[in-house]
């Protein structure tokens, strides 16, 4: 049984006509790791170094990002990201000592690294890398200029390293 | 680690950071591949192998055993989706045969935030779900073949999801085992 068809396009509601969930959503972290892995062998596939793999796994972890950014704009939620993105806070916040343009963000146990045993010819691999281009897309989208990498030490560490600007608007807010 | 971390609860991520990195990898799939149907292929292939590891997870948690219809897998089916995705599809449709029917879903992890240009409408972009489940129920001697009927990024009320049993894999029972 078909209906009479007048007009060739149907309207479409648009994905504005819907609301916004409030974002409490849940799924069980097997789904989520599989689904990294596969994401992580695909992009493995794709170049020849480490250096690459990781560049890439940021990459992509900026377009991810920057959706959050959005989210975060619209809820007009600040509070605590790291726990509600990653379900609990990070292990540690440190500054650098001989550095001020520079934070540590330490998780002894990252998200995604929980289920990758890294292979003994990439020892340097780190995945997070992925997390590490969120991190960065939601800091710049924020207006906080800043490049952030992964690194193996005390678990995984995010170095995140503003940029001189940043570093000197803030000195000038603090001073006013 | 805490000792928290240990429950079965905290074994959950936020949804919108499985959404958006299925977004993301969706997205690098149609910037790398010229045809759609090569993405949707490739969709399919990562399910495919998601669903071989998933079927593990499924029966170490639920500590179920063999099914006895094509209802019982439906039911198990359908339990699946609610541990691993939060989401309980209703089932319906069944063919008289009972070798057939379909999962409806109202709402989609997968799909929360997207919506398909119009050169995209090739795209199945669920896909992974088909490689999922062909890939679980050939790690328990079933194939199957599932297809979408509807779609809701195609505008239709619901997406629906059509899943048919093809036959047992008796050959798949390694030796001694039986």
């Amino acid at each position: 049984m078909t209906g009479i068809t007048i007009s060739a396009v149907r309207t479409r509601t648009s994905i504005l006509d819907k609301s916004l969930s409030k974002g409490k959503g849940e799924v069980s972290l097997s789904c989520f790791a599989l689904l990294f892995s596969e994401l992580v062998q695909y992009c493995q596939n794709r170049v020849y170094t480490v250096p690459e793999l990781q560049n890439k796994l940021a990459e992509i972890g900026t377009e991810v990002g920057h959706k959050i950014t959005d989210l975060l704009v619209v809820r007009e939620k600040g509070g605590k990201l790291w726990k509600s993105l990653f379900g609990r806070e990070a292990d540690k916040l440190e500054h650098a000592n001989d550095d001020e343009r520079t934070y540590y963000i330490i998780e002894k146990e990252a998200l995604v690294n929980k289920f990758i045993s890294v292979p003994k010819d990439k020892g340097s691999l780190n995945c997070a890398s992925f997390i590490a281009g969120i991190v960065e897309a939601i800091l710049c989208d924020c207006g906080f200029q800043a490049k952030v990498t992964a690194h193996w030490h005390k678990g995984t560490t995010y170095m995140v390293k503003f940029d001189d600007a940043v570093v000197a608007r803030d000195k000038q807010l603090e001073d006013r | 680690m805490s000792r928290a971390g240990t429950k079965l609860d905290s074994k959950k991520v936020n949804s919108e950071l499985f959404t958006l990195t299925y977004g993301a990898l969706v997205a690098q799939l149609l910037k790398d591949y010229e045809n759609v149907e090569d993405v949707n292929k490739q969709l399919e292939r990562m399910g495919y192998n998601m669903g071989i590891r998933l079927i593990e997870d499924f029966l170490a948690r639920t500590g179920s055993g063999r099914c006895y219809d094509f209802r019982d897998t439906a039911e198990k089916i359908q339990t699946g989706f609610k541990i691993f995705l939060g989401i309980t599809p209703t089932i319906t449709n069944w063919s008289a045969a009972g070798d057939e029917f379909s999962l409806c879903f109202e709402a989609n992890p997968l799909t929360e935030f997207v919506e398909l240009p119009d050169h995209c409408l090739n795209l199945k972009y669920c896909n992974v779900l088909i490689g999922v489940l062909r890939g679980a129920c050939e790690m328990v001697q079933m194939e199957i073949a599932c297809w979408f009927v509807q779609d809701q990024l195609k505008n239709d009320n619901v997406t629906e999801l059509r899943i048919k049993f093809i036959k047992r894999l008796e050959d798949a029972i390694p030796a001694g085992e039986d």
